[in-house]
């Protein structure tokens, strides 16, 4: 009877478990959690998948590794897809995995893109729809949680900005089975305020479990059911979520959020303020240029001394007069003083003895006394005349009209050579007619001119 | 004022501005154009700072009706962090 029996060894047994359970089980999804999750040196994991009652050994090769779109942690609800192996060394067997995906979330994934399609086929999204952000909002709705942080940055942002709102809160539970209803709740209660110009949904980060109120749809009727204006910010730039696509305005993050809402106003803001600078500005230029020109004129000599051209020439002609007056005098002095020297020197040498040697001599004398006295007479014209002249020539006055001129310094002195000026000095030059108010660019010592 | 209007009075602004700038009008003009444009920059900055700054949290009564009382939670979440 014992010869009957089939004794395997051990080594049979094996290698049978390891044909059937790897032609029976070659590849299969299974669920469970994560757990004693390592990674070899080699770079392969190795963790047990668990449910409540069994556990699996699990190995995920380091070749499989790229495809695992997450990092695989402990206590994770995972579905891994793969085959059974049998290590015979240690007569354990082990799920070979191919791929690995956090549980549920295919089914999420799903049912967002479902619910997108069918609320975009509604024309929820269209562009259409989308009303404009109020430029310069007064009283601003935030549908968050008043402890997280979305409400901290927008707050905070707002405060930079110095920016001057009317903030409502409407405190709601951001996450959990909860939310949508609050959020939605939130959103219609900000809108029976009916003063608002604009409401921010916000969340803060999270995985995308945590964003998963944000594609509720009651949520996303909510908003586009919204009669005010509604920017959601929901998690991180890269978290796109429905409210995004069914809000007036996606902001990448609440903070975003917050500086879409006062980023208009304060740049109109600033804006006001620079128009308001340019116009003082414009005007300050405009009645400094013409001060300048009323001060340029003013320094003008004419306008300081009126009366001073008017001056010069009266002084300069009394000169002349005066000169003209003494030299007249002086020439008719010396005429009458030669005739009566003439008479006199005559009239001593009158040959009185003589007289009577005849009328004939006397009347000869008496022509040659005339003619005598109207050649001197006729000689001191012409003396006098030439002295005229002279005194003419002699006139500054004469000068200035053969087109010299003269060059005065502010004081009157003459100047007559070109170290009594230098750079920048200020002249007066004399025309024949008129005056000129000259400032002096260059004064060379040396003179260039041909030697006469 | 209303946004509208409030633009308007920003364009006229911004027109007497570049007006004023460009130096083509007498100086007695441009004294009545500038006396416009501070009035109307006065009024534009008036309406931008009408908004008030305060913050408040909405709250129900009992009766569902909506209250709203200060947010303070600006100062703890702060020393929170």
């Amino acid at each position: 009877m014992s010869d009957d029996r089939r004794i395997w060894t051990v080594s049979e047994l094996t290698a049978r478990l390891k044909e059937i359970l790897e032609a029976q089980f070659p590849a299969f999804w299974v669920e469970g959690e994560i757990s004693n999750f390592r990674l070899s040196n080699a770079g392969h994991a190795y963790f047990t998948l668990k449910d409540e009652t069994a556990q699996l050994r699990a190995v995920l090769f380091k070749s499989k590794m790229r495809r695992v779109r997450f990092e695989p942690q402990d206590g994770l609800h995972v579905l891994a897809f793969g085959g059974l192996d049998l290590y015979a060394q240690r007569g354990e067997y082990q799920l070979v995995v191919e791929l690995l995906e956090p549980k549920g979330l295919g089914a999420l994934q799903l049912a967002f893109e479902q619910l997108k399609a069918r609320l975009a086929a509604e024309g929820l999204f269209d562009a259409e729809r989308k009303r404009p952000l109020p430029r310069f909002p007064r009283k601003l709705g935030i549908v968050t949680s008043p402890t997280g942080a979305a409400i901290r940055d927008i707050l905070q942002i707002i405060s930079r900005r110095f920016a001057d709102l009317h903030i409502v809160i409407a405190p709601v539970r951001v996450q959990g089975e909860e939310a949508p209803r609050e959020i939605v709740g939130g959103i219609q209660d900000l809108n029976r305020l009916g003063d608002l110009d604009v409401i921010i949904v916000a969340r803060g980060g999270g995985s995308l479990e945590d964003l998963w109120a944000f594609n509720d749809e009651t949520v996303a009727r909510a908003i586009a059911g919204s009669k005010v204006p509604v920017i959601s910010a929901v998690g991180h730039e890269t978290d796109v979520t429905i409210a995004d696509f069914v809000a007036d305005l996606r902001a990448p993050t609440p903070s975003g959020a917050a500086e879409l809402v006062v980023e208009e106003k304060q740049a109109v803001a600033e804006w006001l303020g620079d128009l308001y600078a340019r116009l003082r500005r414009s005007l300050s230029q405009r009645i400094l240029r013409q001060r300048e020109r009323v001060e340029f004129l003013a320094r003008r000599r004419v306008l300081t001394d009126p009366a001073r051209p008017l001056r010069d020439l009266q002084r300069r002609l009394d000169e002349l007069t005066a000169r003209l007056a003494a030299g007249l005098a002086v020439g008719h002095r010396e005429a009458r003083h030669r005739a009566l020297l003439a008479t006199n020197s005559l009239l001593s040498h009158t040959p009185l003895a003589r007289i009577s040697s005849g009328a004939a001599l006397l009347d000869q004398l008496d022509g040659r006394l005339h003619a005598g006295i109207g050649r001197r007479m006729e000689r001191a014209r012409d003396s006098l005349r030439t002295r005229v002249g002279q005194l003419d020539s002699l006139s500054p006055l004469a000068v200035l009209r053969r087109g010299y001129s003269l060059t005065r310094l502010p004081g009157g002195a003459i100047v007559r050579s070109a170290r009594q000026v230098g750079p920048g000095s200020d002249v007066e030059v004399l025309l024949h007619e008129g005056t000129l108010g000259c400032r002096v660019t260059e004064a060379r010592e040396r003179d260039d001119r041909p030697q006469v | 004022m209303t946004d509208l209007k409030f633009e308007d009075a920003l364009s006229r602004l911004e027109a007497i501005v570049q007006t004023l700038e460009s130096g083509n009008l007498p100086l007695e003009e441009s004294l009545k154009a500038f006396e416009e444009g501070v009035r109307l920059a006065r009024s534009c900055a008036k309406y931008l700072e009408e908004a008030e700054r305060r913050i408040e949290i909405l709250t129900k009564d009992e009766a569902g009706l909506l209250k709203t009382q200060p947010f303070s939670g600006e100062g703890g979440a702060e020393a929170g962090k």
